[in-house]
């Protein structure tokens, strides 16, 4: 009940404050956003365009973990765990797709260019797509279970490659790739007006707590279901 | 340690004296691979395509004939039932090397058949410098038996034998296809070996992690 009230409260000042802090040339206070030429008004997807993005990572990394305990303790209930958080995870890496698409073709002139980003996004919801019709192929729970945590850890295993190496092999359009001043690597130097960082790291985290809620919610009606099965 | 190798090799054998017999994958890729290159002529006609599109083309051709022959060694176990009983007489790590070792010969006699009608069939496919292109065949080949073994693993276990090994396979193989295309672009262009070092550092460390991931798993894949 907190929590949601907490989600409720942060999002609304991150929605609110994201669109309706003005942008000006020299920023002033906390509560101005410093124009950047080239972005103006659009630089403001960074408030919900990367939060998500965040949580597709974290939610992979999250079912990678479950499908590890499962597989150490065969227990039904981390499958359940492992499966929501990829459900989740296909979520919102859906939503980074769609949003990021939006953006692009406003600011770099298409819908897609097979960025390095844009691209690990694309396998990430083609390992998505195959966990699910790997689930979908099998019809004993033990095995299904099995068989797709061995698989999304063989799949989380090979995803550095495309968010570590492959944007510094290829030239991109997204922060960090080779070729951008700032420097190429996974992290990006952060060069972000307080203001907006103040914004972006709220968001962050509101992000998070969004994604802490709907998973608990998730495994909550698994486990309902899973408990009603049972008294049949 | 050297009973684990030897019982491999044993796993290993049995597979090729089964596939001597039938000769079941190597007929299904060698004919993938015609088919594929043919099909390719035939969408070029008498146009040729760019000698990047060439090298990326190549790697289609590999993929998809490994897509439909990789997955046999295991499907085989279990659609003559044996998989009981090579679970009886040999350790899972055996097993799991054996057909890894299996499906590696496989991908590279693949790959250098596929090298050969290549070249012979598609006139605009000129290789610039040769010792990137060999490594990149060899670590290609590598990679792709390594990634596709664990995932025949599991497609033997689902109830869908064909429809989606090239679904499960794919994500996993493609940081591998992309640099070996990228490789494979490099050897075209005749660039120098040093340009190269990139990619291969990449495919090593790929099929490193690929086979200690798939050495760990195996045995939950395996056993019922």
């Amino acid at each position: 009940m907190v929590l949601k009230i907490l989600i409720g409260v942060l999002l609304t000042a991150v929605i609110v404050l994201g669109f309706g802090l003005p942008m000006v040339a020299q920023p002033a206070s906390l509560f101005e956003f410093p124009i950047i030429p080239g972005l103006e008004e659009k630089a403001r997807i960074i408030f919900f365009h990367v939060p998500t993005a965040w949580l597709s990572v974290i939610a992979f990394l999250t079912s990678m973990w479950y499908a590890i305990q499962y597989l150490r303790t065969k227990d039904r209930m981390n499958d359940e765990k492992s499966a929501a958080a990829a459900g989740l995870g296909l979520l919102f890496t859906v939503l980074a797709t769609v949003t990021g698409a939006v953006w692009a073709k406003f600011n770099w002139g298409s819908y897609w260019n097979w960025d390095p980003r844009e691209t690990s996004i694309f396998v990430l919801l083609l390992i998505y797509g195959a966990y699910f019709s790997l689930r979908s192929a099998i019809e004993v729970e033990e095995k299904r279970a099995t068989l797709s945590s061995v698989y999304s850890i063989i799949a989380a295993v090979t995803v550095p490659f495309f968010v570590f190496i492959m944007p510094r092999i290829m030239s991109g359009l997204h922060p960090g790739a080779k070729g951008d001043p700032g420097g190429a690597g996974p992290v990006v130097e952060f060069r972000m007006a307080p203001g907006m960082r103040m914004v972006f790291f709220t968001s962050l985290f509101a992000f998070t707590l969004l994604f802490i809620w709907m998973f608990r919610l998730r495994i909550r009606i698994a486990h309902l279901e899973s408990h009603d099965h049972r008294e049949d | 340690m050297r009973r684990l190798i030897r019982s491999a090799v044993t796993v290993f054998l049995k597979d090729m004296h089964s596939e001597m017999r039938t000769r079941y994958a190597v007929s299904a890729l060698l004919m993938f691979v015609l088919t594929t290159i043919s099909v390719i002529l035939f969408s070029l006609g008498s146009e040729g395509a760019s000698r990047d599109a060439l090298s990326g083309m190549f790697w289609v051709v590999v993929f998809f004939a490994a897509m439909s022959g990789l997955s046999r060694t295991f499907v085989m176990e279990e659609e003559r039932g044996t998989s009981m009983t090579l679970q009886l007489t040999a350790s899972p790590e055996a097993v799991y090397l054996g057909k890894l070792m299996f499906n590696m010969v496989l991908s590279i006699g693949l790959n250098a058949v596929t090298v050969v009608l290549y070249a012979v069939f598609i006139n605009g496919f000129v290789i610039g410098t040769v010792s990137i292109f060999l490594a990149t065949i060899m670590l290609g080949s590598i990679g792709l038996a390594a990634a596709s073994t664990i995932i025949a693993a599991i497609i033997a276990r689902a109830n869908t034998k064909g429809t989606l090994y090239p679904v499960l396979s794919f994500p996993i193989v493609l940081p591998l296809l992309l640099t070996v295309i990228n490789a494979t672009r490099l050897a075209a262009d005749g660039a120098i070996l040093d340009e190269a070092l990139g990619e291969f550092q990449v495919l090593i460390s790929y099929i490193v992690v690929i086979l200690a991931v798939s050495f760990m798993l195996f045995d939950y894949v395996w056993k019922d």
